[in-house]
């Protein structure tokens, strides 16, 4: 069975729907990328699935149990987090106050502030700073971080390397190198497609709220996620099925 | 009167203000909530610690045992009835609820305990006019009592607030709501929780009103004034600041009415203008953008 199942998924902005029935699962252990260009829905949908968005039809599986109705902060209690867009970090607060927050859902695992500042040896000498005076590799971290308190069973990732020098991209991407090789399981929307192909096992591709493209990260050329991104060849997966 | 004498009553005095303006300081720095039945709850507490000491002569101290809970449980309600609801609605409609509420309440109270003047003064022996012989000088012992109480009280929120998960959940909440769910904070919860808390100390504020004047149901304005000028003065959003600006603001009227008679509220009043456009002159061209984008909002919505 899937950890994380989606099933013909509407989402609306108001007037605009930005999410068009979607259907995809992730497995336990599968890192999974979501790309697509802007606009296409991605982020929509990750906060959807992690319950700071509203859907309009379809449902959310999570672990066999429907949680399309369940409030956010539950959904962190069962194991799913999300580092959202930008960051999203309590500029205000310090580092390590930024990670103990997390700790409000209690599940049980084995994330402390200290593997944390192991995981994210740049965020030791900050431990005491406030987040607002971080540079943006080190805000990113701690916001992979505190998700990472909350001891997840699968982690959503929205757009991590947004706004980040090329160092720092490398610097967070190792540490979801080293979550990945412990056996987490991902869910990551990047807008770097080598990125996506490298890390990846399967990979997604949106298109104006549709999933157009989805398979395995090596079956897939470079030149059939570049047409699906770009909306060459327009099939979309109600399409296919009928 | 002398001059020294003047400051230490107005510092204590201070510590008066600081313990009225607690709660209404907590709601608006930590929750940014504005609320204008500050000064009206602080006065249904007083009248509720006033009824337990008339029917069963329980000390107003004791009382607090049952006053406060109940406050916490009207904070609680406050926060799911009225706050939570018009916050979904714009930044100015929970400064008009609260408005609407402290007409509400004082009118409740009017209609039900009547104009007369009363006072928790009478039931606490001879606390309220008992005085410490300083080398020739008398200070109240109610007076350094509200200090000290106020000093406790403000102190021990800020630690709770810095350093208990719960204190850090609700400074977080209140920089972002939305965020915090994400990471596994119930908002919704940890806001009941603070108007709680921040209504308990309101019920504090209404023991110390008691004890030190007099109160009939529209005592609240005069009270929320006060509170307001000292909360601005100390800066939103620190509690210490909120002592600070009690301990001007008291010092301020102690030594206007040193002057003259009248001095007492003039110096007050003028000590908080003074200070307010202090800030808005110094932060001209930021604030000015604040408030554009801020009525601009609320013009654009409505």
């Amino acid at each position: 069975m899937s950890l994380l199942s989606i099933n013909a998924l509407d989402i609306r902005h108001g007037l605009l729907q930005a999410v068009r029935g979607v259907s995809f699962h992730v497995d336990q252990g599968e890192t999974v990328a979501l790309i697509g260009a802007n606009g296409a829905g991605k982020t929509t949908l990750l906060r959807a699935i992690a319950g700071a968005h509203r859907v309009s039809g379809g449902d959310i599986r999570f672990d066999g149990s429907d949680i399309t109705a369940t409030p956010a902060y539950q959904r962190v209690a069962m194991g799913l987090a999300l580092v959202p867009e930008g960051r999203r970090l309590f500029a205000a607060m310090t580092v390590e106050e930024n990670l103990q927050i997390a700790r409000a859902s209690g599940r049980k695992g084995e994330w402390t502030v200290d593997r944390v500042l192991e995981t994210f040896p740049m965020l030791k000498a900050r431990r005491k700073a406030r987040c607002g005076t971080l540079s943006g590799g080190e805000q990113q971290a701690t916001a992979i971080g505190r998700a990472l308190m909350t001891n997840p069973r699968i982690l959503l990732l929205d757009e991590v390397s947004l706004g980040l020098s090329p160092l720092a991209v490398d610097l967070v991407y190792k540490s979801v190198e080293y979550l990945i090789s412990t056996g987490s399981t991902i869910l990551f929307v990047e807008q770097d497609l080598n990125r996506a192909l490298k890390f990846a096992n399967r990979v997604m591709c949106m298109l104006e709220g549709h999933i157009v493209v989805q398979g395995n990260a090596k079956d897939l050329t470079r030149e059939q996620i570049t047409d699906a991104y770009f909306g060459h060849k327009r099939r979309t997966q109600s399409e296919r099925a009928s | 009167m002398n001059f020294i004498g003047g400051i230490i009553d107005g510092v204590l005095l201070g510590g008066y203000y600081a313990m009225i303006a607690c709660g209404l300081s907590f709601m608006f720095g930590v929750m940014r909530i504005i609320n204008l039945a500050h000064g009206a709850l602080a006065i249904v507490a007083a009248f509720g610690l006033w009824i337990i000491a008339d029917r069963w002569e329980y000390d107003p101290f004791l009382a607090l045992i049952i006053v406060l809970p109940v406050m916490g449980v009207i904070g609680w309600v406050l926060q799911r009835g009225v706050l939570e609801r018009s916050a979904r609605s714009g930044e100015l409609i929970p400064i008009l609820s609260t408005f609407g509420l402290a007409i509400v309440l004082e009118n409740g109270l009017f209609e039900y305990f009547g104009a007369d003047v009363r006072s928790l003064a009478p039931y606490v022996g001879s606390l309220s006019y008992d005085s410490f012989d300083i080398g020739g000088s008398y200070i109240g012992e109610l007076a350094i009592l509200t200090f000290v109480a106020a000093i406790l009280l403000l102190g021990g929120l800020q630690l709770f607030l810095t350093y208990t998960p719960l204190g850090r959940q609700i400074r977080a909440t209140a920089e972002d709501p939305d965020t915090v769910e994400l990471v596994g904070v119930n908002s919704r919860f940890v806001n009941s929780v603070a108007a709680a808390i921040a209504l308990v100390t309101v019920g504090l504020a209404g023991l110390f009103l008691g004890l030190r004047t007099n109160f009939d149901p529209y005592s609240g304005s005069l009270q929320l004034i006060f509170a307001f000028e000292a909360a601005v003065i100390g800066g939103t959003g620190s509690l210490w600041g909120t002592l600070r600006g009690g301990i001007v603001l008291g010092v301020a009227q102690t030594l206007g009415a040193n002057i003259h008679p009248e001095g007492f509220l003039l110096a007050g009043h003028g000590v908080f203008l003074l200070i307010l456009v202090g800030r808005l002159y110094i932060s001209g061209p930021t604030l000015q953008t604040f408030l554009r984008s801020k009525i601009g909002g609320v013009f654009r919505a409505s």
